[in-house]
């Protein structure tokens, strides 16, 4: 692929002809904020933070989209696209609960990073707020709070990647707008099969996994990272740590050709955490919960490898 | 298949069928000896044109009279304020407000006798005894029509008549005389701009589209017109729905499609049903289909309803709609000339814009730009409302100023209230005020006043409304319609709304106006689409020509234009009679005063229900 | 509110549904044009409609319900018996419609977008309907009113409520 040089805040950056500016300035090691983009899903803007100023062209650019070319002059911190980030976090935060101290996103969480880097915090306002039911546990496996949702749309993308899933859609329109699951269902009623993909792309604490909730802090304790031996995609998850306890797993983002699935994170929790949780299954669009057996579908074939190795036994022992 | 010879044959079959109408054709020519239009647009449909019309077929019938009188059902006159709107030809006597019950008399004195209904007269139509045609009249004088040529003209479900016009004749002669480059480099010579709201060259969208890459591409229509008080797109469809057709055939021709879709309002129903009369027939006659005029062109074309949701007016949210999805917009690029309707290259462009196109193609690029200015050659479509006396659509030459719309055409302002501004663009536009109304209107000049073209809505407005309480307005119409998709377009109207509210009923501080600024720049230049993009337009240009009737609401708490109910006050003022009725009604008991003396509002205890001016019995009692 | 739909009284809706799905089962974005179609048919679109349309033509029951909130145009709850449609586009905007949906919301203490516990009435805020020159317009069912003064509106109403209007015709 051709290479094509440009200009990003004075330095100068060579990249392949196919790299979109935000992608580019991540090169050099500027790192444009962006809430709805992720590297693998669809692009489509709607966060506006990725914002930048390419010279010769009068309307702001969303560097997520936008692809390089060759003599492009681009800058991602002018004081007009700093004021706008301030104004559009600040909306974000205007219609956001005020619990960062609470919240298990905290220190991954990219709204708090972005609010964070333009200094932009909370204030009390007498305006709207998302309404209606907004808080759904009815999943031992996912926490979705819908207060906390900025409506970037990537568990909406991730979860429409796998056919016949897309459980996840937009509903309502305008200031009304929200995730739901199927027909505005709980996703304990809903047709979710608790892959949590969608809780890996979320950027803000909208969908958490809820075994991992309350077990650590995100920057405690240490992270291994572990292949999953369930099937032959082999995806990728992390094994978390504390005080030399390893207490959750939790799913890496998706990948192509690494789907995720919720036997794969149960089977991986089972062989390296010291202590899992019960697990659940849905019957008839109602968690129970379930034996690791079930979990795992080895149902039978515990059995079976057990009579094996009697029968092996008693054979050595005949022998 | 059709031939021109055919199309030839239906034209000469039909002239004297429509002789009536028009003045270069002799009556003598006519089969009828009169003949009745009577409009059936949207508007003088809602007030009873349907039952007006089969009145007349009945009467005109059991006279016996069918032969020799003719009755038309045809669009939109454009005077809606006259409407129900009959018109008899070969005079062009020009009725309005026509009841069922004068149907009768209309027979037997016109069209029995020939003697003119003067009381049933249009009031502009009648000047020293004297009867002006219906083109004489000074709401049409200064009026050009090509959009709307053949609206009120023709009866918009025979395809026969629309042929009579010369209807379909461009497509022949494209079809026959020009390669599909000839078609688009006389669309791009016409100058012709889109009419939808961007004002974009429509002849370098069909050259894109016609440069871009792919085995199928498509033809849409944009008829999702959804400003708050613009109607032109739909009298168009309603009016003369072959022109829109013929249109896209030959954008069909020019950028290699073979498949068109006219994306249409659900609340169009009228619209709807005449366009499909019209395709039905298109293609009966094989004017729409396989092999049209044996040159091997194919077109078809189909009709998709919108489900209420304005933002579907954006072109790609309208594409995203058409698909059967959620109407939000897409980011661009890719532009839809290079990646549209189910990712093939699209062409698009709204009715008004397509409504130009045949008589550009029949008529040539030189012709269209004797019309207009130069920047912005051709007509314009405006639908005229709000506080003026002659609502409805016109038809002007770009160029022409606001004050011949408002006052040659229009009729000036009713009451004799003093005009304030004209709020064209509708939700994405803004105002333009007394200093600007001698600007010749064209695109560059609207943009420049801070409001734009828009699709067509200008509304009058006067003394008695409030700058904040319009702004209030639109943005309340912003937020409800906003897809969500974007932050700044979601979050950030919703806030600039509240803050309109606030200011409105006396709350606003002037760090809400400050903010209300910021939050306006920072939609504008920020959000995703271009409704979203020209949003905060209505707060910004209000801000801009009336900050001190902002201030008053902030500083003074007090509308200046009287409308903000919070901040006004009710007082009694010296033509008071002492009659006690007010203090009498009052249900908070504020109203004080001895019999025959002046009365006094305590405007502290006021809860500004109204009911003392209701009561009052000499109009003493005000609102300020 | 709570509407429960009947699957068993609307059988043969539901069987006339499924043969217009089945027509268009290949037909590319045919979703809108269903739902609109069902709408007609059952007055709204209950969660038992959406989850036929979804199965019908194979559109994942999520993304018809996304589709079906996104246009005002479909409903979730069925509407009056009479429907009332006050336009709020700028010219009766202008001209004092607001005052008309005050009046009709008190009259019959329905909200916007509502609609009343028998069934009776109930009450949109409409965008322009194109009778600019009739302002301030209301519409219930098909019949139109136009140049409304407020203190008309109840007697309007009044002669719905007590069977006067609308006038039937053969």
């Amino acid at each position: 692929m051709r290479n094509v040089n440009l200009t990003i805040d004075g330095i100068n950056v060579t990249v392949p002809e196919n790299y979109t500016i935000l992608q580019a300035a991540a090169t050099v090691g500027i790192n444009i904020p962006a809430l709805c983009y992720e590297p693998g899903l669809e692009i489509v803007s709607a966060c506006r933070l990725c914002i930048v100023e390419v010279e010769g062209v009068n309307k702001l650019q969303t560097s997520c989209s936008i692809v390089v070319q060759d003599g492009m002059v681009v800058n991602t911190e002018t004081e007009k696209i700093k004021n706008a980030r301030k104004d559009i976090l600040q909306l974000l935060l205007d219609n956001h609960p005020n619990d960062c101290l609470t919240c298990q996103k905290a220190g991954e969480c990219l709204l708090q990073d972005a609010a964070y880097k333009y200094g932009v915090v909370f204030r009390e306002h007498d305006g709207a707020r998302k309404a209606g039911k907004v808080f759904d546990n009815s999943s031992p496996y996912i926490i979705k709070n819908d207060t906390k949702c900025i409506l970037c749309g990537k568990c909406v993308r991730t979860c429409a990647e796998v056919s016949d899933r897309q459980v996840l859609t937009f509903a309502n329109r305008g200031f009304d707008t929200k995730i739901a699951a199927d027909a505005n269902m709980s996703l304990e009623e809903s047709t979710c099969v608790s892959c949590n993909r969608c809780v890996a792309v979320c950027p803000v604490g909208a969908l958490l996994d809820r075994r991992f909730s309350g077990k650590a802090r995100t920057w405690e304790g240490q992270v291994e990272e572990v292949q999953c031996k369930v099937c032959e995609y082999g995806c990728m998850f992390e094994v978390l740590s504390k005080n030399g306890k390893r207490v959750a797993v939790r799913a890496k983002k998706p990948i192509v050709g690494r789907p995720l699935c919720l036997k794969g994170r149960m089977t991986t929790e089972f062989l390296y955490l010291d202590n899992p949780d019960t697990t659940y299954k849905k019957v008839d669009g109602k968690f129970v919960e379930a034996s690791w057996e079930e979990t795992m579908g080895l149902e039978g074939i515990l059995e079976k490898l057990l009579k094996q190795n009697e029968n092996e036994k008693i054979e050595s022992e005949e022998k | 298949m059709i031939t021109m010879k055919d199309l030839e044959i239906i034209k000469k079959n039909t002239l004297p069928k429509i002789a009536l109408r028009h003045n270069d054709t002799k009556e003598d020519e006519s089969v009828f000896k009169k003949q009745v239009l009577i409009c059936r647009g949207t508007g003088c449909t809602s007030s009873k044109s349907d039952k007006i019309e089969k009145k007349f077929r009945n009467i005109l019938d059991e006279k016996g009279m069918t032969e020799d009188v003719d009755v038309v059902r045809t669009g939109c006159f454009g005077l809606c304020e006259a409407g129900p709107v009959v018109v008899v030809y070969p005079e062009g006597t020009f009725y309005s407000h026509i009841d069922l019950e004068d149907v009768e008399t209309i027979v037997d004195s016109d069209l029995t006798n020939n003697e003119v209904v003067k009381d049933l007269l249009y009031k502009g139509a009648i000047e020293d005894d004297v009867i002006k045609a219906i083109d004489e009249v000074q709401f049409y004088a200064k009026q050009e029509r090509i959009a709307l040529k053949n609206c009120g003209m023709i009866d918009p479900e025979c395809i026969e008549e629309y042929i009579a016009y010369d209807g379909y004749v461009a497509l022949y002669k494209a079809l026959t005389e020009m390669t599909p480059d000839e078609v688009t480099a006389e669309m791009k010579e016409s100058g012709l701009r889109g009419r939808g709201g961007g004002g974009f060259p429509a002849g370098l969208k069909w050259e894109f589209t016609a440069n871009a890459t792919g085995d199928i591409k498509y033809v849409l229509c944009n008829a999702d017109e959804g400003d708050p008080g613009a109607f032109m797109d739909r009298s168009i469809l309603e009016g003369d729905p072959h022109s829109v057709i013929e249109a896209m055939e030959l954008a069909g021709y020019a950028i290699g499609s073979e498949q068109g879709y006219v994306y249409i309002r659900a609340e169009y129903p009228i619209a709807v049903q005449r366009l499909q009369i019209a395709i039905d027939q298109a293609k009966e006659r094989g004017l729409l289909g396989k092999n049209i005029f044996g040159t091997g062109f194919n077109f078809d074309l189909e009709i998709r309803l919108g489900a209420g949701a304005f933002v579907c007016g954006e072109e790609t949210a309208l594409i995203a709609s058409i698909e059967g999805e959620r109407g939000m917009p897409r980011n661009k690029p890719p532009f839809p000339a290079n990646k549209g309707l189910w990712q093939k290259p699209t062409l698009i462009n709204n009715v008004e814009t397509y409504a130009n196109v045949p008589q550009i193609i029949r008529k040539g690029a030189k012709w269209f730009k004797t019309y207009g200015t130069e920047g912005s050659p051709g007509t314009k479509v405006f639908a005229l409302g709000g506080k003026v006396n002659n609502t409805g659509l016109v038809e002007i030459p770009m160029g022409t100023t606001l004050r011949e719309v408002v006052y040659d055409i229009g009729g000036g302002i009713p009451g004799g209230k003093k005009f304030k501004a004209v709020q064209t663009g509708g939700p994405s536009g803004g105002c333009i005020t007394a200093d600007d109304i001698d600007t010749p209107i064209d695109f560059e000049n609207l943009s420049a006043m801070g409001s734009m073209m828009g699709s067509g809505g200008m509304i009058v407005m006067d003394e008695e409304t409030c700058m904040v309480d319009i702004a209030r307005f639109y943005l309340d119409f912003t937020v409800e319609e906003s897809c969500g998709k974007c932050t700044p377009c979601r979050e950030g109207t919703k806030r600039m709304l509240e803050l309109l509210e606030k200011i409105s009923e006396g709350k606003g501080t002037m760090a809400d106006l400050k903010r209300l600024e910021s939050l306006a720049e920072t939609i504008k230049i920020s959000s995703l689409c271009g409704l979203g993009q020209t949003a905060p337009n209505p707060v910004l240009s209000t801000m801009k020509y009336f900050r001190e009737e902002y201030e008053a609401h902030v500083k003074d708490k007090k509308c200046p234009a009287g409308v903000c109910q919070e901040l006004l006050e009710f007082h009694i003022t010296d033509n008071c009679i002492g009659c006690t009725k007010c203090a009498r009604n009052c249900p908070v008991n504020c109203i004080d005063g001895k019999v025959k003396e002046k009365h006094i509002i305590n405007t502290e205890a006021c809860i500004k229900c109204g009911n003392c001016q209701t009561v009052c019995p000499v109009g003493a009692v005000i609102k300020r | 509110m709570e509407f429960k739909f009947d699957m068993e009284a609307n059988k043969e809706k539901l069987q006339k549904l499924d043969k217009f799905i089945e027509k268009r089962k290949t037909k590319k974005g045919a979703l809108m044009e269903v739902l609109h179609e069902a709408q007609h048919m059952f007055g709204y679109l209950p969660i038992e409609v959406q989850q036929k349309i979804s199965k019908g033509l194979g559109i994942p029951l999520a993304e018809v319900y996304g589709v079906v909130t996104f246009y005002a145009q479909f409903t979730l709850i069925p509407k009056g018996q009479y429907e009332i449609g006050v336009c709020l586009g700028t010219a009766c905007y202008v001209k004092g419609s607001q005052k008309v949906v005050d009046v009709i919301s008190e009259d019959l203490d329905l909200a916007v977008g509502s609609t009343t516990k028998d069934g009776k009435f109930s009450l949109t805020a409409t965008r322009c309907i194109g009778a600019c020159g009739l302002a301030p317009v209301m519409t219930i069912n098909e019949d139109v009113y136009g140049r409304l003064q407020p203190d008309e509106v109840k007697d309007i109403i009044n002669k719905y409520k007590t069977g006067e209007l609308p006038i039937v015709e053969d």
